[in-house]
């Protein structure tokens, strides 16, 4: 499934608008298998954007998007098959439990039952929450909640993890867990991952960044590079260079 | 994809969609309620000032219940249709739908999943009200049971694509009150549902026109007539017609390179 002569995520001059409101404008980067990707941007910076064109939610105006080869407009079934998704708003199905979700989605990829609940029973321990299968998602905290949908998104063994915001309104120990989760994934499943977030320090200086800044691409590479290339010592420096807004994120962490 | 996958998918959406019905206790008791309430004090009401004479299907006099049972097996799939168009918004807006619109499945065979595991709702739902319906002497052949079967799927498909027609088209939740004014009853009223046709083209011909061109009135004929092991054709050229129209609408409205959906206001940032 896996072609290693592909970029994991080819993102080529895409642009989007929605009427006249342009949220994308010629977005280009590419991201290697078992690369850990921080998207750095503000909030309105178009990552959600991003994401529903990268998850063939709908396509973009200009520009291709390609998943370790497969273009998501013209094999669009292919490179779903190998993309994971966390969205910024969740998506689980609140009335029912956290197995019938898991099911549900393991069905939506054409999962075989037998195959499915092994796969699940792993992730759900992965994550410390295999006591808890049985209750409804409702009854879940938000980090919990959280970490069933990344636990979701693995259950078909995806090749490329889109995690979106994932730790919005997480306290600091959720937020670990799950920094510290998807990068050993990374590691060791030679996964390809791409974490947005407006959280610079959520990005460390081993990561890849990029930096989206009202639809554009302000920077692109390895987070040393960047901070080298900026002339700044920290890579909240180099962002507020970058978007040249004085503190990085007025009023976030 | 291999086939086995495909009937995996539709297996889970299907087993979803019964999980989610058996949940919602309330829309469960209201889908029962609504219709036996038209049987059994609407029609009752009805039933001295209304003479019904013979027409086909019937041959023999029948009371007005009799007469509005179809309409509201019909009826029953109508809102049925409209109760999974609310919940595809609903999802829309909770992002459950993501979950949906991600999977590495045509998005035409994904709708079309969703669309016939409603159409297996409303069928469990229908033949509950008929056995309850049974105390009204609502008692059609015992072979109509079976023989309604394929007018049901028939019409519950066309009347779900309209739900999912519309919900590619609702905006947003609140703006549901408006299909129900506008697209329900209007729908339901203006059918053969409660009133013959011949009646309605001896009062006027004008709204003979009307109910005639409603596919709803089609829906109730087509399963009026299989009730009685008699086949409708024209009936269900139209409903399957409708149904082709609606489905085509649906599959446009959520394709991801030309629909409604990619066009709209993108996501609140």
């Amino acid at each position: 499934m896996k072609d290693d002569a592909f970029a994991a995520l080819d993102v080529r001059n895409v642009s989007h608008s929605f009427g006249t409101r342009k949220v994308l404008d010629d977005v280009s980067f590419t991201i290697a298998a078992g690369d850990f990707t921080v998207l750095l941007g503000l909030n309105g910076a178009g990552k959600t954007t991003l994401f529903a064109l990268v998850t063939g939610l709908y396509h973009s105006r200009d520009g291709s998007i390609s998943v370790y080869g497969a273009d998501l407009r013209k094999k669009y079934l292919k490179a779903l098959a190998q993309i994971g998704a966390v969205f910024q708003q969740s998506t689980l199905d609140l009335d029912l439990t956290v197995e019938q979700n898991m099911f549900y989605h393991a069905a939506l990829h054409g999962m075989a039952k037998s195959v499915a609940a092994p796969r699940i029973t792993a992730e759900l321990e992965r994550i410390g929450l295999a006591e808890r299968r049985r209750d409804r998602a409702r009854q879940l905290s938000g980090g919990q909640r959280r970490r069933v949908e990344l636990a979701r998104a693995l259950i078909h063994n995806p090749s490329l993890l889109l995690l979106d915001e994932p730790t919005v309104g997480l306290d600091i120990e959720s937020r670990q867990f799950l920094l510290d989760h998807v990068r050993k994934l990374c590691a060791e499943r030679g996964m390809a991952v791409l974490w947005a977030t407006h959280l610079i320090d959520e990005a460390d200086e081993n990561s890849k960044v990029v930096v989206l800044h009202k639809g554009k691409v302000l920077a692109a590479g390895p987070a040393a590079s960047v901070i080298r290339a900026s002339g700044e010592s920290s890579l909240r420096g180099a962002f507020d260079q970058l978007v040249g807004s004085g503190p990085a994120g007025k009023g976030k962490p | 994809m291999r086939a086995v996958q495909y009937l995996r998918a539709f297996l889970g959406i299907l087993h979803r969609e019964a999980l989610r019905w058996l949940n919602q206790r309330s829309r469960f008791v209201s889908a029962l309620v609504r219709p036996l309430v038209w049987l059994g004090i609407f029609a009752a009401g009805f039933r001295f000032t209304l003479g019904m004479s013979i027409i086909e299907p019937y041959d023999t006099y029948i009371p007005y219940e009799v007469y509005i049972a179809p309409g509201l097996v019909a009826m029953i799939q109508l809102f049925n249709g409209m109760q999974s168009s609310l919940s595809m918004v609903y999802d829309r807006e909770m992002g459950s739908m993501k979950t949906l619109m991600i999977s590495p499945f045509p998005r035409w065979f994904l709708l079309l999943s969703k669309l016939m595991a409603g159409v297996a709702v409303s069928i469990v739902q229908v033949y509950m009200f008929l056995a309850i319906a049974l105390f009204w002497d609502v008692s059609p052949p015992p072979l109509g049971y079976l023989e309604m079967l394929p007018a049901m799927i028939l019409a519950g498909l066309m009347l779900g694509a309209l739900g999912l027609v519309l919900s590619s088209f609702i905006k947003q939740l609140e703006n549901f009150a408006g299909v129900m004014n506008f697209v329900i009853f209007p729908m339901f009223f203006a059918s053969s549902a409660l009133n013959p046709l011949w009646r309605v083209k001896e009062s006027s011909l004008w709204l003979y026109r009307i109910y005639s061109v409603n596919p709803f009135t089609h829906a109730v004929e087509l399963i009026r007539f299989s009730m009685y092991g008699k086949f409708n054709a024209e009936a269900a050229a139209v409903v399957a017609a409708f149904f082709i129209i609606f489905m085509a609408l649906a599959v446009w409205g959520y394709d991801p390179g030309r629909g409604l959906i990619a066009k709209r206001g993108g996501p609140p940032e």
